[in-house]
C-alpha cells in the first residue's frame, strides 16, 4: 500500500496554492508601484508603528484573559463526570456554528449607550447610585467603540480555541500518574503544581497559539465593536487590497512583518514546552 | 479526584452566561415586530416569512453550502491520497512537505486570503493579457477561485487527520491480504481503507465545518463574482443587518443543536450497549 505517487497530486497543489502565493508575498513587499526592487515599504511602515503596537497589545492581552478564563474552566470540566463533560463540550462547540460575524453584531446591541446592557443597568438603578455616590451625571457606561469593547470581541470568539486543547490534554493525563504523586505524599496543591500543570503545557500552548493569531490579525471585530476608531493590523491589511487607497505592495510587506513576527513568537514558545501539533485537534 | 466546589460551579455558569448571551439576544430578536435590534416591540414571526423570500440570502445560503461541500468532496480525496503519499516518504522529504501542508494553518487566516488573492489577480492578469486575448477568453475571481481557496485551506486539516491512523495501520495486515491471495487494490479496499475510515469522515467533517465557518479567506478569494453568507452578513453590518439573519441564524442553531444531542444520545447509548456486553463476558467468564 506503499505508494510515494500518490501524494504528487496535492505536492503540485501546495506548489501552486501555497508556497507561489508565499513567494508572491515577498515579492510584493520589496517593489514599488513603478516595480524594480526597493525597501521603501519597510520604511513607509514606520509611520504605522501605532498600529503595530494596538494589535499586539490587545491581541496579548485578549490571550491572558482567554487563559486566565480558560485554564481554570478547562480544569473544572476535566473534574465533571462523564456526563457532564459530554453537555460542557457540545455547549462549547455550538456557539461556533453560528456565524462569529453575527455573534459579534449581537454584542454591538449588548453595549450601545442605549443597549440592552446600558437599560438593565438603569433600570436597576445603577447609575443613579453612582451618581448619587460620586456627584457625576452619568446615563450609561461608554462601552461600544473603546478598546476594550475590541478584546472582548476577541475573548468572545475565541475562548473556546483556548478552553479546548487545554481540555483534552488534561483529560488525557492518566489518572495512575496523579495517584502516584498523592501515594508519594503531595498534597492537592502539589499534585496540581508538579504534575497536572507541566503535564497541561502542550494544550496551553496550542490554546495561546489558537488565540493569538487570530487576535493579533482581525479586521472585523475591531471594525464592529471598535467603530472604526482602533485600526489593527487586519484593518491595515485590508484597506491595501480593498478600498480607496489600493496598495497591495504596502499591504504585502505588513503582512510579511506580521508573519515574521508571529513565526518568531511561536518559536519561541514551542521551546518552552514541546508543543504538540497532536493537541490542537478535537 | 476531588468534585467541583461551588466557587467552580458559579464560574462555569458564569462562562456559560458570556458565551450564550449574544446568541440569545439574536435568538430572542428574530421574533421581534419591529426592525430593532434593542427595543422588543412584540411577538412575530413574519423574519421568518421573509426569509424564504430572499433570494439574496437563500442564493448566500446556497453558494456556502456548494462551495463547502465540493470542497469537502475534493479535499478529502486529494488529501487521503496525499497522506497515504507522505506516509510512504522517506522521514526527510515527510518532513518538508508536512512542513508546507502546516502553512495553512499555522498562517493567520487573512494571509491565506490575501496571498491567494494576489495569487489570481496575477495568473488571471497575465492570462488574459496573453494568451486569454488570443482566445477572447477573460478569467475572473468568482465560485472558481472561491473553491480553489476553500481546497487548499481544507486538505491540510483532512491530512492532519488521516495520518494517525496510517501510523496506528499495522502494515502485517495489507501483508497477509496479498498472501491470501488479495489483488493490490481489491486489498486496499477490504482492509487499509476501512482501517483508515474513521480518521477520512473525521477530517471531512472538519473540512465541511471550516468552510462553512470561513470569512477571511473568502472575503478575498471570491471577488465579487460569489458571495458566501458570511460574505453577505459582513456587507450588511456596514448597514444594519436585517432580522432576517437572525431568523436563519436561529434556525441553524436549533438544526446544529438538534444533530449534537441525537449523535451524543446515540453515542452515549452504544457505550452502555458495550458496557453491559463486556459485563456479560466477564460473569460468562467468572
Amino acid at each position: 500500500m506503499k505508494n510515494k505517487f500518490l501524494g504528487i497530486p496535492y505536492i503540485i497543489w501546495m506548489a501552486i496554492f501555497v508556497v507561489v502565493p508565499m513567494f508572491l508575498i515577498v515579492g510584493y513587499a520589496f517593489t514599488t508601484r513603478e516595480g524594480g526592487f526597493s525597501t521603501g515599504n519597510f520604511s513607509n511602515m514606520l509611520s504605522y508603528a501605532g498600529v503595530f503596537g494596538d494589535s499586539f497589545l490587545l491581541a496579548i492581552i485578549a490571550t491572558l484573559v482567554c487563559l486566565l478564563i480558560g485554564y481554570p474552566i478547562s480544569y473544572w470540566m476535566t473534574r465533571e463526570g462523564p456526563g457532564v463533560k459530554r453537555i460542557a463540550l457540545v455547549v462549547l462547540m455550538l456557539p461556533m456554528w453560528m456565524n462569529f460575524l453575527l455573534r459579534t453584531y449581537a454584542w454591538m446591541s449588548l453595549l450601545e449607550n442605549t443597549g440592552i446592557l446600558n437599560e438593565l443597568f438603569s433600570a436597576i438603578g445603577l447609575f443613579k447610585l453612582i451618581n448619587a455616590v460620586t456627584g457625576s451625571n452619568i446615563d450609561h457606561f461608554p462601552m461600544i467603540n473603546t478598546k476594550g469593547a475590541v478584546v472582548l470581541g476577541m475573548v468572545y470568539n475565541y475562548l473556546p480555541f483556548m478552553i479546548l486543547p487545554i481540555y483534552n490534554v488534561i483529560d488525557k493525563i492518566d489518572a495512575r500518574v496523579i495517584e502516584a504523586a498523592q501515594d508519594l505524599g503531595a498534597n492537592s496543591a502539589n499534585v496540581f503544581r508538579r504534575v497536572i500543570f507541566p503535564l497541561s503545557l502542550p494544550g496551553v500552548i496550542s490554546g495561546i497559539t489558537m488565540v493569538f493569531i487570530p487576535s493579533v490579525s482581525t479586521f472585523a471585530i475591531s471594525k464592529l465593536l471598535g467603530g472604526g476608531k482602533t485600526l489593527l493590523l487586519g484593518d491595515l491589511i485590508e484597506m491595501q487590497f480593498y478600498g480607496n487607497s489600493y496598495n497591495p505592495y504596502l499591504g504585502s510587506a505588513v503582512s510579511l512583518v506580521m508573519m515574521v513576527i508571529v513565526l518568531v513568537c511561536m518559536a519561541i514558545m514551542n521551546r518552552f514546552g514541546d508543543g504538540e501539533e497532536t493537541a490542537v485537534m478535537l | 479526584m476531588k468534585r467541583n466546589g461551588v466557587f467552580s460551579r458559579v464560574c462555569m455558569i458564569l462562562t456559560l452566561i458570556f458565551m450564550y448571551a449574544p446568541i440569545f439576544v439574536l435568538i430572542v430578536f428574530s421574533f421581534n415586530a419591529s426592525k430593532s435590534r434593542t427595543v422588543w416591540t412584540g411577538f412575530s414571526l413574519h423574519w421568518y416569512a421573509d426569509l424564504f423570500h430572499d433570494t439574496r440570502i437563500l442564493g448566500s445560503v446556497a453558494t456556502t453550502l456548494e462551495v463547502s461541500v465540493l470542497a469537502m468532496v475534493i479535499s478529502t480525496v486529494l488529501g487521503t491520497l496525499a497522506a497515504i503519499g507522505f506516509f510512504s516518504m522517506r522521514r526527510r522529504s515527510r518532513a518538508v512537505v508536512m512542513a508546507i501542508n502546516n502553512i495553512p494553518m499555522t498562517n493567520a487566516d487573512i494571509i491565506t486570503g490575501v496571498s491567494l488573492m494576489m495569487l489570481f489577480v496575477f495568473a488571471f492578469g497575465a492570462f488574459n493579457a496573453t494568451l486569454g486575448k488570443a482566445l477572447g477568453v477573460t478569467l475572473k475571481t468568482g465560485f472558481g477561485t472561491l473553491l480553489l481557496a476553500h481546497i487548499t485551506f481544507d486538505v491540510p486539516y483532512v491530512i492532519l487527520s488521516v495520518m494517525p491512523k496510517l501510523n496506528q495501520l499495522d502494515p502485517h495486515l495489507y501483508e497477509a491480504a496479498l498472501d491470501l491471495g488479495a489483488q493490490p487494490s481489491y486489498a486496499f479496499r477490504k482492509v487499509v481503507l476501512p482501517e483508515l475510515m474513521p480518521g477520512i469522515l473525521s477530517g471531512a467533517m472538519l473540512a465541511f465545518t471550516m468552510s462553512v465557518d470561513d470569512f477571511v479567506i473568502s472575503y478575498f478569494t471570491a471577488g465579487s463574482g460569489a458571495s458566501t453568507l458570511a460574505m453577505e452578513i459582513y456587507a450588511m453590518t456596514r448597514k444594519r443587518i436585517s432580522p432576517e439573519i437572525n431568523a436563519l441564524s436561529t434556525l441553524v442553531f436549533v438544526i446544529v443543536l438538534v444533530v449534537l444531542i441525537v449523535v451524543n444520545v446515540h453515542s452515549v447509548r452504544q457505550e452502555r450497549a458495550r458496557q453491559k456486553r463486556d459485563l456479560a463476558w466477564k460473569r460468562a467468564d467468572g
